[in-house]
């Protein structure tokens, strides 16, 4: 039944991805990659591109893309709807909670302890990602020295951007867009 | 408390107008919002802060942290906060509705075109090239995080952060089994200082 495993794939993305952003984004790739044969890590790389460029969370952005993939408008309309649902259950205990006693300290210091831990899944599926952007492929090849040049020089003159002029992202984006068509176009 | 009264009996009079605010409210933040949850709070606290002045100024900073804290997208779990404290069950379903549908329509128009979209040699370069640019991007943003877990100065975490990375990265540790280990430890962790407090307190 392919409505309730999208449903429940993407339950458990919205359930454990804590942080927000990014942090749903290993999930994403361990349920449609790895778990499910649902995506390419082609076609996931591409729906965090997209994801990154069209408004709105990234895990509401990749529910939509895969239900209409696997599934058509009803799937996307179930995986996000099981993306959402944890969060409506648990932030409204915790918004009652709030107004009831005003003191969230347990919970607080929980989610202090995972921050390390997502800031290390998110370095993961970075690494991922960079690796396709590099070498075309999900995991490193043996011979590490042949790497797309164009892709390495981008992505090196985008952190250079990034970590010195600290602009949009959205912008860095649309330039290394850009920096793809002149320079793949050229060579 | 008859501030509350009034404001009460204010917001049921106008529930209707009330609801469809709302709605449009976070209908127009969420397909405004590029880049992430953490761009939609400021502009949700101009909106509902400011311009309507439905929610405390330090009330906000409380529902911030609530909607960081908890799983899920922080765009949705801030509008499920906002609707929930402006009109109750119905506000919070109305307030989500109006933040997953702008991306539900965009992703689906584009999916429709995604086949036509990848065979398209210029729009391949180009989707390469945002490749490296999202790879930048998330590099930008795991510096940025892990500056602030080295900034605490405590080894604990720093211990989590490294121990996770290899325990997902060479052993491909299932994600949700980091997540409720690392819980069990931020819990524990917790609980200890709170200990540790209170006999310094008595010292």
């Amino acid at each position: 039944m392919i409505y309730l495993e999208l449903f429940w794939s993407f339950f458990q993305i919205g359930l454990f991805s804590i942080g927000g952003g990014y942090a749903a984004m290993p999930l994403i790739q361990n349920q449609v990659v790895d778990i499910h044969p649902w995506l390419t890590m082609t076609q996931f790389a591409d729906i965090m591109t997209i994801a990154e460029m069209t408004p709105g969370p990234i895990a509401i952005n990749s529910a939509t893309f895969v239900g209409i993939q696997v599934a058509g408008l009803p799937g996307a309309v179930i995986a996000t709807v099981g993306c959402v649902f944890p969060s409506c259950v648990i932030v409204m205990t915790l918004a009652y909670i709030y107004y009831r006693f005003r003191g969230l300290n347990m919970v607080q210091g929980i989610l202090a302890g995972l921050r390390p831990a997502v800031i290390a899944m998110i370095a993961s599926a970075g690494i991922s990602l960079l690796i396709m952007a590099l070498y075309g492929q999900r995991t490193l090849p043996n011979d590490l020295a042949s790497l797309d040049l164009i892709a390495a020089i981008i992505f090196v003159i985008g952190i250079f951007v990034l970590r010195k002029w600290k602009p949009n992202p959205l912008w860095v984006m649309a330039g290394s867009g850009f920096a793809g068509i002149i320079l793949y176009a050229l060579v | 408390m008859l501030i509350n009264i009034e404001r009460t009996a204010f917001l049921e009079v106008n529930s209707l107008q009330k609801y469809k605010k709302l709605f449009f409210s976070t209908f127009e933040l969420s397909a405004c919002t590029f880049g992430g949850g953490f761009v939609i709070i400021p502009l949700m606290r101009k909106k509902f802060v400011e311009e309507l002045g439905w929610i405390e100024e330090d009330e906000m900073m409380d529902l911030t942290a609530i909607a960081q804290s908890s799983p899920g997208a922080i765009a949705v779990n801030a509008s499920i906060l906002v609707g929930y404290h402006v009109a109750g069950f119905p506000g919070a379903m109305l307030t989500v509705l109006g933040t997953i549908l702008p991306p539900l329509m965009i992703i689906s128009i584009i999916s429709m075109f995604y086949q036509a979209f990848r065979d398209n040699a210029i729009v391949n370069m180009a989707m390469a090239g945002m490749l490296c640019g999202v790879a930048a991007v998330i590099c930008d943003v795991v510096i940025n995080m892990a500056k602030t877990i080295f900034q605490k100065k405590r080894l604990l975490p720093v211990i989590v952060m490294l121990g996770s990375f290899v325990a997902v990265r060479f052993f491909s540790v299932n994600i949700i089994v980091i997540i409720l280990v690392c819980g069990v430890i931020g819990a524990a962790d917790t609980w200890h200082q709170g200990k540790m407090r209170k006999v310094g307190d008595k010292r």
